[in-house]
């Protein structure tokens, strides 16, 4: 099936938007195909030939009504499916890690509770927001001052980080990678610069980098090397798109 | 059939003869002459839609590269704040409900001026002062606002934005917002009580049935923003906390109030040109409009509708009802589909003349089909969480407004020999109108792509990717195509200065405003002709040739009229 | 008047139903209170309007077999042109400037609107300018 400019990114959630959006694309085509060439048919072929007065009709209820139940009945079967999506994206089914994401004009910080674990990073720099493959991840989101938009293009998915609100959903990422995540919510002057990375790896090498914070020496180190410094901001944002921009 | 005309009386304190009021610029300031009014206000708003267009220009080419360095970010959220702020609130409603409704709503149902003529130049002053009052922002030291035109909380409070550019904008929107609420109310006075004798309320144009439910629209929406403006204006300068969460206020109850009033105000700016397209599609296919009544349905259940469907532009709160404003947005496409039909309906079988104003209706059809279809995926909450403040988002509110401009457009060509008594110039308009459609799609095309790759709205810089400059460079040759065009009607309005006069009914159309003298006189009308249905000019011209109603052949065309009682 | 009346009753029972399923689903204040009065402004000018279509004599635009000379008479007074809404307008204009550039704006603003106010009374009881 035809992608329709989307694609199918790399959680279970994502997968199932993509084909919502497949169903919505298709049934888009064939509704708007029909009546472009409706249009097309009615401009071309009833183009002014003449002077003469064509007939006046005006009603024609069996069509008026065709084309209002049809409408409906199209609705109310895009309505069906996008139900199903929606309660398996919102639902927060039972996990063992937890991400509290907290954003900041303008930067991100992750910390992971139960673990000394923590990662910070704003403007210049791209924080790495660390997870593992394969496992439900609880991710508590809020922000300290304005709003802004936690959005994983690899994920299908974005949500507001707002102040006073803890916004609460799970990820299961499929496979590994680093990903491009940004804010999308305009949150001040430099809103273009609010980048950040997800980097999924496996269990164990999560297990592993969270211990690497129990060592003070290490953890300073580990802190630093996800920073990434930015400096391509002034050469271009992302150093190497076909790695951070989708991970695809 | 007969066709009685009598002399139109109407009680101008006196006379009713020619107007003898003052001349010049102290007409212009002190005219209550609906006509007058309106005129002001479409000189106004083209105004306005030049400076807003300046503004996306500069925007665009700030984005035809990666790292644009034609404006700093501070002034880029500024551009683009005031781009959305001058378009939406300065140009397309007052254009619409302040320009074209001001000037053909009284016409069109035989009405000698708007219920509240004082009112309606009120009206005029309090939006041209609220035009200025938000443009002085460019003239303060920390420039204008900047925090996009919705104006989010708590980005709007005064830590995140202080200055005079935030309180020019949010003193601006007041006094725009009760200019809008002035006319609404005379809209809906002139309408339920200035109409003719026969005009029927099943009788009158489509352009006023729209006009009257956007009145309607606005009465319910304006003062909610209103209303949330002064609580923002508290908030930054009185110390309260209604959308701070450090006192105890709730940030999302702005987006509430905004959005309340926000997704009606897009109907509002809507249907005044969906009235446009329906009176010009049916005016050169030369026949009556298709299903009408059903329009008039349709064009109601969206104002019903409108009002619960605020917060589908809330879905990534992650804090809505996802299933009822879902279903209540998706429910939309129903009559507006219905529309979209009885549009096609009215071509079908008729004598579709190509002429500059129809053309830009069909330009409009195809545009405002895009913008519509891409708006029905917006409505399911998943694949806004996927789209959301992407520049699919911005690519579809962009089909949508640049159809409405096309719309408007169509508006000017068709109406502008009846407010001005001289035509425009056909070859330079259907020129203005392929550069204006086809760099809309130009335009707006490449944004989907871009967004369903993941590029952010309101970004002055974006990662450095070819495939994205080329894309954000198509977009940007569109919107140039799109400003040239703005050039070439501006050309067309200098060479077809009082050129071709237009005589009272150049397009043999159908409803009142065509029956009377171009420009109409003071009080509009010499005489009337019997109204019997929605088209009592073209019932004149054409008594052979009147509606048939489903069921009825052609043959039936001589049938006796129904007697008079 | 009957129509008139049937369009707004019918979108306020409209706005109604939307509240009461809304607000009862939801639990969210502000937009339950706003379709409540969404309601409101359908039903009160509705049911104004109602209420006086059953008294009134029918009028000759709501009369499908009407003719041009059953409008005759008077169809309003319509004033001449005048100076004063340009006054107010220019007086709520520095009302405005007054909430961003200081408060002595209110001088010249509410003086403004004063003087549209007396001015416009007074011009109204006069008749206006033709």
């Amino acid at each position: 099936m035809p992608s329709f400019g989307a694609h199918a990114g790399v959680t279970d959630s994502s997968k199932s938007v993509f084909h919502l959006w497949q169903g919505f694309s298709i049934a888009a085509v064939i509704i708007g195909g029909l009546t472009v060439l409706l249009m097309l048919w009615a401009v071309l072929r009833y183009r002014r030939r003449g002077d003469a007065i064509p007939p006046q009709h005006q009603y024609h209820l069996p069509l008026e009504i065709v084309y209002t139940v049809v409408p409906i009945l199209v609705v109310f079967g895009l309505f069906a499916a996008t139900l199903v999506v929606e309660n398996k994206e919102t639902s927060n089914p039972k996990t063992n890690v937890t991400i509290d994401v907290n954003a900041f004009q303008w930067g991100w910080q992750f910390t992971y509770p139960g673990s000394n674990a923590l990662v910070y990073g704003q403007t210049t720099q791209s924080p790495e927001m660390v997870m593992p493959v394969n496992t439900n991840v609880h991710i508590n989101l809020t922000s300290t001052d304005v709003i802004h938009g936690f959005y994983v293009r690899a994920f299908n998915f974005s949500r507001y980080a707002l102040p006073g609100v803890d916004n609460q959903f799970t990820i299961r990422a499929q496979s590994t990678g680093t990903y491009f995540g940004q804010c999308t919510q305009l949150c001040g002057l430099y809103h273009s610069l609010m980048f950040f990375r997800v980097k999924v790896v496996t269990p164990a090498q999560y297990a592993q980098w969270l211990d690497t914070f129990n060592n003070p020496a290490d953890a300073a180190k580990a802190a630093a090397a996800v920073k990434t410094t930015n400096e391509e901001l002034a050469t271009g944002v992302a150093s190497n798109p076909s790695n951070t921009k989708f991970g695809r | 059939m007969t066709d009685v005309l009598e002399p139109v009386q109407h009680q101008g304190h006196g006379d009713h003869e020619e107007h003898h009021g003052p001349t010049g610029i102290l007409n212009w300031l002190t005219s209550t002459d609906h006509k007058v009014i309106g005129l002001s206000y479409t000189v106004t708003s083209v105004i306005m839609l030049v400076i807003g267009g300046l503004f996306a220009e500069i925007i665009r080419a700030q984005l035809a590269s990666p790292n644009g360095n034609l404006v700093s970010l501070a002034q880029y959220n500024e551009l683009f704040t005031m781009h959305g702020s001058v378009m939406i609130y300065l140009f397309a409603g007052p254009f619409a409900f302040g320009a074209l409704a001001n000037i053909i709503v009284p016409i069109q149902i035989g009405a000698p001026d708007m219920a509240f003529p004082r009112l309606n130049a009120l009206s005029y002053w309090l939006y041209l002062s609220g035009a200025i009052t938000m443009l002085l922002g460019f003239f303060t030291a920390g420039g204008a606002a900047n925090f996009g035109w919705v104006g989010y909380a708590p980005l709007s409070n005064s830590l995140n934005t202080p200055g005079a550019g935030a309180d020019l904008w949010i003193g601006g929107l007041l006094l725009t917002g009760f200019s809008a609420i002035f006319t609404g109310v005379n809209l809906v006075a002139t309408i339920f009580y200035l109409r003719a004798p026969g005009m029927t309320m099943f009788r009158m144009p489509i352009f006023t049935w729209n006009m009257l439910v956007t009145a309607i629209l606005i009465l319910l929406a304006f003062p909610v923003l209103t209303a949330g403006l002064i609580m923002l204006y508290c908030d930054r300068h009185f110390g309260t906390h209604i959308f701070s969460v450090a006192g105890g206020g709730v940030p999302v109850l702005w987006q509430h109030i905004f959005w309340f009033w926000g997704h009606p105000e897009v109907y509002i700016l809507a249907l005044p040109f969906f009235g446009m397209v329906t009176e010009i599609i049916a005016v050169f296919s030369r026949k009556p409009v298709f299903g009408y009544k059903g329009m008039i349905f349709a064009t109601l259940t969206i104002a019903a509708l409108s009002l619960g469907v605020w917060a589908h532009h809330m879905f990534t709160t992650g804090v809505v009802l996802l299933p009822f404003f879902s279903i209540m947005s998706l429910l939309i496409a129903v009559p507006t589909g219905i529309k979209m039909f009885n549009w096609i309906g009215t071509m079908w079988r008729g004598q579709v003349w190509f002429s500059t104003a129809m053309l830009m209706a069909l330009g409009f059809l195809f545009t405002f089909l895009i913008g519509g279809l891409t708006g029905i995926y917006l409505a399911s909450p998943p694949l806004d969480f996927f789209t959301h403040d992407t520049y699919f988002v911005v690519a579809h509110f962009h089909s949508v407004v640049m159809a409405l401009v096309l719309a408007g457009m169509a508006g000017l060509y068709y109406w502008g020999p009846k407010i001005t008594g001289y035509m425009l110039n056909e070859p330079l308009g259907k020129a203005q109108f392929w550069l204006l459609f086809l760099g809309s799609q130009l335009f707006t095309f490449p944004l989907y792509i871009l967004g369903l790759d993941g590029m952010a709205r309101r970004m002055a810089l974006y990662p450095h990717d070819p495939q994205w400059k080329m894309l954000n460079d198509l977009s940007s040759v569109g919107a140039f195509v799109i400003g040239l065009s703005t050039v070439i009607f501006v050309i067309n309005v200098v060479v077809s200065w009082k050129k071709y006069p237009a005589g009272d009914n150049p397009w043999d159309a159908h409803t009142l405003e065509w029956f009377t003298t171009s420009p109409p006189p003071h009080h509009n009308f010499y005489r009337l002709p019997q109204i019997r249905s929605e088209r009592p000019t073209w019932d004149y011209n054409h008594p052979e040739h009147r509606t048939l109603h489903h069921g009825e052949h052609a043959a039936a065309e001589h049938a006796p009229e129904e007697a008079p009682v | 008047m009957k129509v008139e009346a049937k369009i707004l009753l019918g979108l306020g029972t409209f706005f109604g139903l939307m509240c009461l399923v809304y607000w009862n689903w939801s639990l969210e204040n502000a937009g339950g209170i706003m379709m409540f009065a969404g309601m409101l402004l359908g039903f009160l000018p509705g049911g104004y309007y109602y209420w006086w279509s059953r008294r009134m004599a029918p009028r000759p635009e709501d009369n499908p077999h009407a003719t041009q000379p059953d409008g005759a008479g008077v169809v309003g007074a319509f004033p001449g042109s005048s100076i004063f809404p340009f006054v107010l307008g220019m007086g709520a204009f520095f009302v405005v400037l007054a909430l961003v550039f200081g408060i002595w704006f209110l001088v010249p603003g509410l003086g403004l609107v004063v003087w549209a106010l007396l001015g416009g009374t007074a011009e109204g009881r006069r008749g206006g300018q033709h």
